[in-house]
């Protein structure tokens, strides 16, 4: 069983390292989102893998899996989307100002050219 | 009053000028000075104490393992200058009210000058030198912010830097050297330190230590070669040029110097690095002096040129030295001062502060010119004005000084120095204020209003009453430098403070340096010609060209990895970490395998398919976003059950829910987004990224599957966990009980980011809205056919009926989430899905008009309440967020417990339900555009309607 869980992670962090290497915020995005998948995955995973032994206390079970790794990827899954809602309004409104969702910046030389002595913006 | 009081004053006082200065200028500069005042009154009420004999001290543990305690003591010297620090500090603050015009911000200002009032105080009670360095650097900050005030003027923010780099890796050093310091005296108390002077000096590590902590003092108090800044400051408005940088900061180099002077002084390096560099600052600083033009930059060099003189008798090491030094600090103060803000009234009244288009001001301003007059020849050394006194006993100190062996070196340039700072005083009042009066002042002059004189007017007080008496200083000025010296020297015995001391030979060289400076100032016009000609460096330039060329270091290290391309970081970066996981895996040792792996289940295997089809098909299909966005969530659904499967019930409930409200988030943003991405990587590139991709893949299974093999490296702490969530915590659920109660604090941090974030989607909402891209959302077309039925009736009235259901499931799940899996989180997704499902079925409009309380709100309640509830413990005497529970049995209902935290967790409830609420639905204020109707019913076909309505 832990070849699978180990192959599921590898393949969700390749495709999603791949997605986030496109030019395209959009993309981008949904690559941030399977690399998120990945990591609480293997977070949740270093608490090694038990089946049928959640950490709710009773008199009837005998052990118990590791539940510090839950509680630490439980928090970890709602600040991801906190994360992910923040980086969308940011895409939309880069795309819905400037009309263009390149994630590049298109001309980087071109950054230096518009500051002052000071390094502030003209 | 404590003395933590009179640290404290300030800053608590600085929270005020910014609220007061609603109810006018007046009002805002009577508060801070009455802050000011209170904290002057608190250092008197310590005076009796003081004269018994004692130093009161306050200590408090702060972070005892470090050896930094918040202790306070208030010796001689600490009094000196506090004193210094609060008096002056009140006659500013009055000067600052008239000097201010409406176009400045008063409360900002006062703030600034209260933080930084505070921040000195702090430097000159604190008995901790690692608490000493804390207040340091706020000196530095908080200055950084007053040099800058007039944030409009490039000069000042400039200057503000150039001061803010200086003494900010002067600063860094000193942290060096303070904790070098430390360890040789295996204590950071200074009362301890100063006790040991012997160790000290032998240990091999003393020079290092001495280095940088002159590093600091010397570019804190603007000594050659890191005078440079001082002059640039002055861009600062005048009140700050007169507080900073007469009395209270540029000292603060020198008050460090002058505590570890038990400690550090005597030995052959001090007295070659710290008289050497004070002399040869003071000579330099004289001369610019001479020939500076603007008034305050005159001023500037002076205060530079008599810093330098004050270290160079600290720098000789012996007691005399000592009590002059401590003699000129007092008299520096009390006329600098005086004369930065009659700096300050003529630029005020005349518009300008530049000498050369001055001149005549006698008959115009008589006050003002009077007061300019006792402070100026207090600054030349003339008889009958205190600064005449200090300077005798510098001169005479200079007299008896030998310096690497030569005898006439160091009472020639002491006799240079006092001669061009006699022609600078001369100058800057004769061209100033005598003369014909002229008619071409960029502002017809007269004397300011009675507020802004009065407190340079009290400052000439004690420039003439030590002048003409000066035995009523010699018992301040004595305790004072017993202070210093502590056990390492003490006053000699036949000294006092007298005007006549017979024909001495530092009366023969004061007499030289006035007639001097007066024939120089008469001879001022070739004098200035020569100077012209001399090739002098100018130090802003070699600090632009260093600055420069820093820029361009970093430039050339930072561009070739970040040069603006997402894409081209994101791979390094993959790289990177793979390429080092991959050598740690290869240099270290694997253990055995530990443990048996699982066997496989044949549920498991379908689940596993779907996942991994899922993904790939991602990579294949990510061109059409759209069906991303569904084979996505298929591999978040498969996520969700393999916890489920794996005993995490609490994380398969999180994950769901999750998932439905990012699904929700990701399609109102397509709505807005193309809907392809097009083709335009080429196939190398491709290939390049998914060989890395594929790379990193690879490692991460791996690892994963590795560890996944083997037990944990030492026990996990898990076994408390288990153990004490029941009879610590109250709980089964122990995830639950973590959340809220071990790691309760964590949890609070987090729905605080939470918060923030919404706010964050929300304030960016507003922000688009406000803009130019309000019009093109208003008029957009949209690029797929909308649904003819807008708000379908089966949607309507299904979400209707199970609002009431959800809303008893989260409920339900909220209550049992401390002993089953459920809990705040959980809740609050689900309550928030039941409200989204409303905005979705039956519109924007009509679903906010039902809504009875801001999202904003409700996050801020739910961190209240959270907050709240930790607070409650102190009440009990328990740290923040302890939690207790009770077992409470009502008739008819079983026995149940009532824990704290599940008030922890309603705030965890409430802080998620507004967070996902407000950013979902700042997307959907997006949406709305031109053709939009709102609609006051719910559904668009409402059965119970006639055709009439």
């Amino acid at each position: 069983m832990e070849i699978l869980v180990a192959s599921a992670i590898g393949v969700l962090t390749a495709t999603g390292l791949y997605l986030v290497m496109r030019l395209r915020t959009f993309p981008v995005i949904v690559g941030t989102s399977l690399l998120t998948y990945a990591v609480n995955f293997f977070l949740f995973a270093s608490g090694r893998l038990v089946v049928g032994a959640p950490p709710i206390l009773s008199e009837d079970a005998t052990r118990y899996t590791d539940p510090i790794p839950q509680a630490l990827v439980l928090t970890a899954i709602v600040i991801s989307f906190g994360m992910t809602a923040v980086v969308v309004i940011i895409a939309l409104g880069a795309y819905l100002s400037a009309g263009e969702d390149n994630v590049n910046e298109p001309d980087p030389e071109g950054l230096l050219e518009g500051m002052d002595e000071e390094g502030e913006r003209a | 009053m404590s003395l933590f009081l009179i640290v404290l004053l300030p800053f608590l006082g600085a929270l005020l000028p910014g609220v007061i200065q609603q109810a006018g200028r007046r009002a805002c500069a009577m508060t801070t000075f009455l802050v000011s005042a209170l904290a002057l009154i608190g250092l008197f009420s310590h005076l009796p104490a003081l004269l018994a004999g004692n130093v009161p001290r306050v200590e408090v543990d702060w972070i005892p393992s470090l050896g930094l305690n918040v202790a306070f003591h208030l010796d001689w010297l600490a009094f000196f200058f506090a004193l210094l620090i609060l008096g002056i500090g009140c006659l500013i603050i009055i000067y600052a009210r008239f000097y201010l015009t409406r176009d400045d911000n008063m409360g900002e200002f006062f703030t600034y000058l209260l933080l930084f009032q505070g921040a000195m105080v702090g430097i000159v009670l604190s008995d901790n030198i690692l608490l000493l360095l804390i207040f340091w650097e706020l000196t530095s900050l908080s200055s950084f912010l007053l040099i800058g005030f007039w944030k409009h003027l490039p000069d000042g923010r400039q200057g503000a830097r150039m001061a803010l780099t200086v003494t900010g890796m002067g600063g860094l050093a000193m942290i060096g050297g303070m904790v070098i310091l430390g360890q040789i005296a295996g204590s950071y108390n200074i009362t301890d330190i100063l006790q040991h002077r012997a160790e000290i000096q032998a240990s091999p590590y003393y020079v290092p230590a001495l280095l940088l902590i002159l590093l600091g003092c010397f570019t804190k108090s603007a000594q050659f070669p890191f005078h440079f800044w001082l002059p640039h400051a002055m861009a600062a408005p005048t009140p700050v040029s007169a507080y900073l940088h007469s009395a209270t900061m540029v000292k603060a180099g020198i008050f460090v110097l002058a505590r570890l002077w038990p400690v550090l002084s005597g030995t052959e390096i001090w007295v070659i690095l710290v008289s050497g560099t004070g002399i040869i600052t003071m000579v330099i600083a004289a001369i610019i002096a001479l020939f500076k033009n603007d008034l305050k930059a005159l001023l500037a060099f002076s205060t530079v040129s008599h810093l330098g003189l004050i270290v160079f008798l600290l720098g000789t090491g012996n007691p005399y030295a000592a009590v002059a030094a401590v003699f000129h600090i007092l008299n520096h103060a009390t006329f600098k001062a005086a004369l930065f803000m009659t700096a300050g009234i003529v630029d005020h009244e005349a518009h300008t502060r530049d000498i050369t288009r001055l001149g005549g001001l006698r008959h115009l301003m008589p006050v003002t010119t009077v007061i300019a007059l006792i402070a100026s020849l207090s600054m030349a050394g003339i008889p009958l004005f205190n600064g005449f006194l200090s300077k005798e006993m510098m001169l005479e100190e200079a007299a008896h000084t030998t310096y690497l062996g030569n005898h006439w070196l160091i009472p020639v340039l002491a006799t240079v120095g006092a001669l061009f700072s006699a022609a600078y005083s001369f100058r800057l009042y004769f061209h100033t204020f005598t003369g014909p009066e002229r008619h071409d002042y960029p502002h017809h002059p007269h004397d300011p209003p009675f507020g802004m004189w009065v407190s340079p007017a009290l400052l000439c007080i004690p420039i003439i009453a030590i002048g003409l008496l000066p035995w009523i200083a010699e018992g301040f000025v004595f305790a004072v430098s017993e202070a210093v010296m502590g056990s390492a020297g003490t006053i000699p015995e036949k000294l006092h403070f007298k005007l006549w001391h017979g024909v001495t030979p530092a009366l023969k060289m004061s007499g030289i340096a006035v007639l001097g400076g007066a024939i120089l100032l008469l001879l001022y016009r070739p004098a200035n010609a020569v100077w012209g000609f001399l090739p002098v460096p100018f130090a802003k330039k070699i600090f632009d060209a260093i600055v420069n060329a820093l820029v361009a270091l970093s430039r050339a290290i930072i561009w070739p990895t970040h040069d603006g391309s997402f894409t081209r970081s994101a791979a390094i970066f993959a790289v990177a970490v793979s390429v080092l996981g991959l050598h740690a895996f290869m240099s270290g040792t694997l253990g055995p395998v530990t443990r048996e792996p699982l066997d496989m289940h044949p549920m498991v295997i379908p689940g596993w398919a779907l996942m991994i089809i899922s993904a790939c098909a991602m990579v294949l299909y990510h061109r059409n976003r759209f069906a991303t966005l569904i084979l996505m969530s298929i591999v978040g659904l498969m996520l969700s059950v393999a916890f489920a499967f794996f005993s995490a019930p609490d994380l398969a409930m999180t994950q769901i829910s999750v998932e439905v409200v990012t699904l929700v988030l990701l399609l109102l943003a397509l709505n807005f987004l193309p809907n392809e991405t097009p083709a335009e990587s080429p196939v190398m590139i491709k290939i390049r990224d998914g060989f890395i991709a594929i790379f990193a893949g690879l490692l991460v299974a791996g690892m994963t599957y590795q560890m996944l093999l083997r037990d944990f490296v030492s026990p996990s702490i898990a076994e408390y966990h288990l153990a004490n969530s029941k009879p610590g915590g109250g709980g089964t659920n122990v995830v639950n009980v973590i959340l809220v109660d071990f790691r309760g604090f964590d949890t609070f941090g987090e729905i605080i980011v939470l918060g923030i974030a919404a706010v964050i989607i929300y304030a960016l909402t507003a922000m688009l809205m406000r803009g130019p891209v309000r019009a093109k959302l208003l008029h957009r077309k949209p690029d797929k056919p909308l649904a003819g039925d807008k708000h379908p009736l089966m949607m309507v009235v299904l979400t209707r009926v199970i609002m009431p259901v959800v809303l008893l499931v989260g409920t339900y799940i909220f209550l049992r989430g401390h002993n089953m899996p459920g809990g705040g989180f959980i809740a609050g997704l689900i309550v928030a899905i039941a409200i989204i499902m409303q905005y979705m079925a039956s519109g924007y409009g009509w679903t906010y008009d039902r809504q009875r309380f801001p999202h904003h709100g409700i996050i801020g309640a739910g961190v209240l309440v959270a907050g709240l509830t930790g607070i409650g413990a102190w009440f009990v005497g328990h740290p923040f967020l302890t939690s207790s529970f009770a077992y409470i049995k009502i008739p008819g209902l079983e026995k149940f417990e009532v824990a704290s935290a599940m008030f922890f967790d309603l705030g965890v409830f409430l802080a998620v339900f507004g967070a996902v609420l407000l950013s979902l639905s700042s997307f959907a204020r997006l949406a709305r555009h031109k053709d939009y109707e709102e609609s006051d019913h719910p559904m668009d076909i409402d059965p119970s309607r006639t055709e009439a309505d």
